[in-house]
């Protein structure tokens, strides 16, 4: 599809680019406004709106745009929506916060963000090694200015250049997969006509290796690295072993709002990519003889035993959630493995329910941050007489996390564990039994706070203000989290029909 | 006298990536690190314009290069912002320094 016509599916990351660049000079107008807060974000949230409008409004036909560099299937809508919800969330994180972000550059922030969130867009629609970088690379380096904002904050500025380092290495090396990959097809198209997944189709060992290189076995073993270096791009957005270093200290030192939606959007584009990648153009066709569900599994298992174990001895609240978006990247990573519809369907589903969850439990981590100043888990002893709401809350985010039965997070898991169930064979059945005995460990962690908010003893002359915006918040995050544990199958359907047509 | 043939390009590139590679896990200087991260893209980028030239056609892997050559100048500017961000709450650009969190 030429490029005037393609601009008709493009009118959300249009309206994403204009919003940042208004935003900074309205930033710079109303520095001295009396309602400066209420401006921006009420700017901020209304673009998001816009954007969605037209996401939602966009013909559902599924079409190769801009000469087969971006792909507009309704797989890339769905994510779409997760993002902007995210941001929409964060955007409202920040609002009442007196301590995360100073008011002063609150334009800035939300300007970046909005680049982020436009960013998110590219990763979910690329169907080109070209916009899948672009889109890696411009989340990343929003992702390393937003990580260090609280200038003058040791910790966030640590967190930046951490996330800087590991950020620019996994990307580089990704880049050089992609470099080899190019080499060995010749093209950087992923789908449509004579790209590297219509040449991998029906593409034998000897047919590939005649077509490339002299000997086979080299050609081969390029391809392989060629994969593995990519996986290191994609693992080190979703945080999976063992590109996982830079998480903890990063979502310990960001400024929290951004945290939440470091721990949501960016994983959820990586799995987006990872999808449609992996999904639809190394896992469908063999050429090598690498069982890569099966690394995938392996993959799934470790991440998510040593995020369970690391957060084991965490005593910052925030550490310890970062530790737990580590395991959940291994939960999901489990419905990759299980490489067909359902395991796809089953990590959209996840995705939806850890987006509810994971920014409720954020959000009860701020609102106690902003009046303890703390985010150790000793501000929480005795929540519940101080903040039932809060505690109570909490609580439901906590025990969904965990996956056990009376909230979302349940669903959410039991649809990952069908999925490898499903397919059955020892191994599967060893990864079921591994995402079972870490989901147990989890408990341990998570109902630690639990213990500390509703049995001991709060610390004398405490008290705990919550802003109306954080209740209500609150509830309406709660409430989703209790609602889908019997109502998700409008989640399933919706993730259903977006991978039955993929761009290509 | 060689006339240069696609593997020459492609040795190059491979020694490029190594070296950034090393440069990035061994430097304790945080500018030396993000030299070495631009070593490793300028080795994808000598691969994406040598397979252009020998195998592709075509100008899809220039573009590529040229993306790259962007986007690596504004990681670098990044990069270096947060540098001096760290200097100036640190003291020091020394990564080893820089490790409040680990536990």
């Amino acid at each position: 599809m030429d490029n005037v016509l393609s601009l008709r599916f493009f009118g959300p990351q249009l309206v994403l680019t204009v919003a940042a660049t208004l935003l900074f000079l309205i930033d710079l107008a109303a520095r001295n406004h009396p309602r400066r807060v209420a401006v921006l974000s009420g700017f901020t949230l209304f673009s998001l709106a816009v954007a969605g409008v037209l996401t939602a409004t966009m013909p559902s036909e599924t079409r190769l745009l801009f000469g087969g560099l971006l792909g507009h299937d309704k797989l890339a809508v769905f994510f779409d929506f997760l993002f902007l919800a995210a941001a929409a969330l964060t955007v409202l994180l920040c609002i009442p916060s007196r301590k995360e972000i100073v008011s002063a550059r609150l334009g800035e922030f939300y300007a970046l963000l909005l680049i982020l969130v436009l960013g998110l867009y590219l990763m979910a629609g690329a169907t080109d090694l070209l916009t899948a970088y672009l889109g890696i690379e411009i989340v990343s380096l929003m992702s390393y200015v937003l990580a260090g904002f609280r200038t003058g904050d040791r910790k966030s500025n640590e967190a930046s250049l951490k996330y800087v380092v590991y950020g620019g290495v996994a990307s580089g090396v990704m880049l050089y997969g992609m470099s080899i990959l190019y080499g060995l097809f010749g093209t950087t198209h992923l789908v449509g006509v004579g790209s590297i997944a219509s040449q991998m189709t029906g593409m034998t060992s000897s047919l590939f290796a005649a077509r490339v290189f002299e000997g086979q076995a080299a050609a081969e073993l390029s391809l392989i690295v060629a994969v593995i270096f990519m996986t290191a791009g994609v693992g080190y957005k979703i945080a999976s072993v063992p590109f996982h270093m830079w998480c903890p200290d990063v979502y310990e030192g960001a400024p929290t709002p951004f945290t939440a939606f470091l721990s949501v959007g960016p994983k959820a584009a990586g799995f987006a990519i990872a999808i449609r990648i992996f999904m639809s153009v190394f896992t469908g066709h063999g050429v090598t003889d690498v069982p890569w569900p099966a690394v995938v599994g392996v993959l799934s298992a470790v991440t998510m035993t040593l995020g369970n174990f690391s957060a084991l001895g965490q005593t910052n609240l925030k550490r310890m959630l970062a530790y737990s978006s580590i395991a959940h990247a291994g939960y999901i990573l489990m419905g990759l493995a299980a490489a067909n519809a359902l395991g796809v369907e089953s990590v959209m589903l996840y995705l939806v329910i850890y987006l509810v969850m994971n920014v409720g439990a954020f959000l009860c981590v701020i609102i106690v941050a902003e009046s303890a100043g703390s985010e150790s888990i000793l501000a929480y002893r005795g929540l519940a007489a101080r903040a039932p709401l809060v505690a109570i809350g909490f609580a439901i985010f906590l025990f969904a996390l965990t996956g056990l039965p009376p909230f979302a997070g349940f669903i959410g898991k039991y649809y990952l564990f069908a999925a490898i169930v499903q397919k059955g064979g020892f191994w599967y059945a060893w990864l079921a039994i591994i995402g079972i005995v870490n989901s147990a460990v989890s408990l341990y962690y998570y109902a630690r706070i639990v213990r500390a908010m509703f049995l001991e003893e709060a610390p004398p002359a405490t008290s705990l203000t919550t802003p109306r915006l954080y209740s209500t918040m609150l509830v309406a995050l709660a409430l989703p989290t209790l609602l889908l544990i019997v109502y998700w199958t409008p989640v399933t359907a919706w993730a259903h029909a977006s991978f039955a047509n993929l761009a290509g | 006298m060689i006339t240069p043939t696609l593997v020459h390009f492609l040795i190059v590139g491979a020694l490029l990536f190594t070296l950034g590679f090393i440069c990035v896990l061994t430097r304790r200087n945080a500018v030396g690190i993000l030299m070495g991260v631009e070593l490793i893209l300028n080795a994808a980028n000598v691969n994406f314009v040598a397979f252009n030239h020998y195998v592709a056609g075509g100008l899809a892997g220039q573009m590529f290069g040229v993306f790259v050559i962007v986007l690596a100048a504004a990681e670098a500017a990044v990069g270096l912002a947060i540098v001096v961000s760290i200097y100036q709450t640190f003291r020091s650009i020394d990564v080893t320094d820089v490790d409040l969190m680990r536990e």
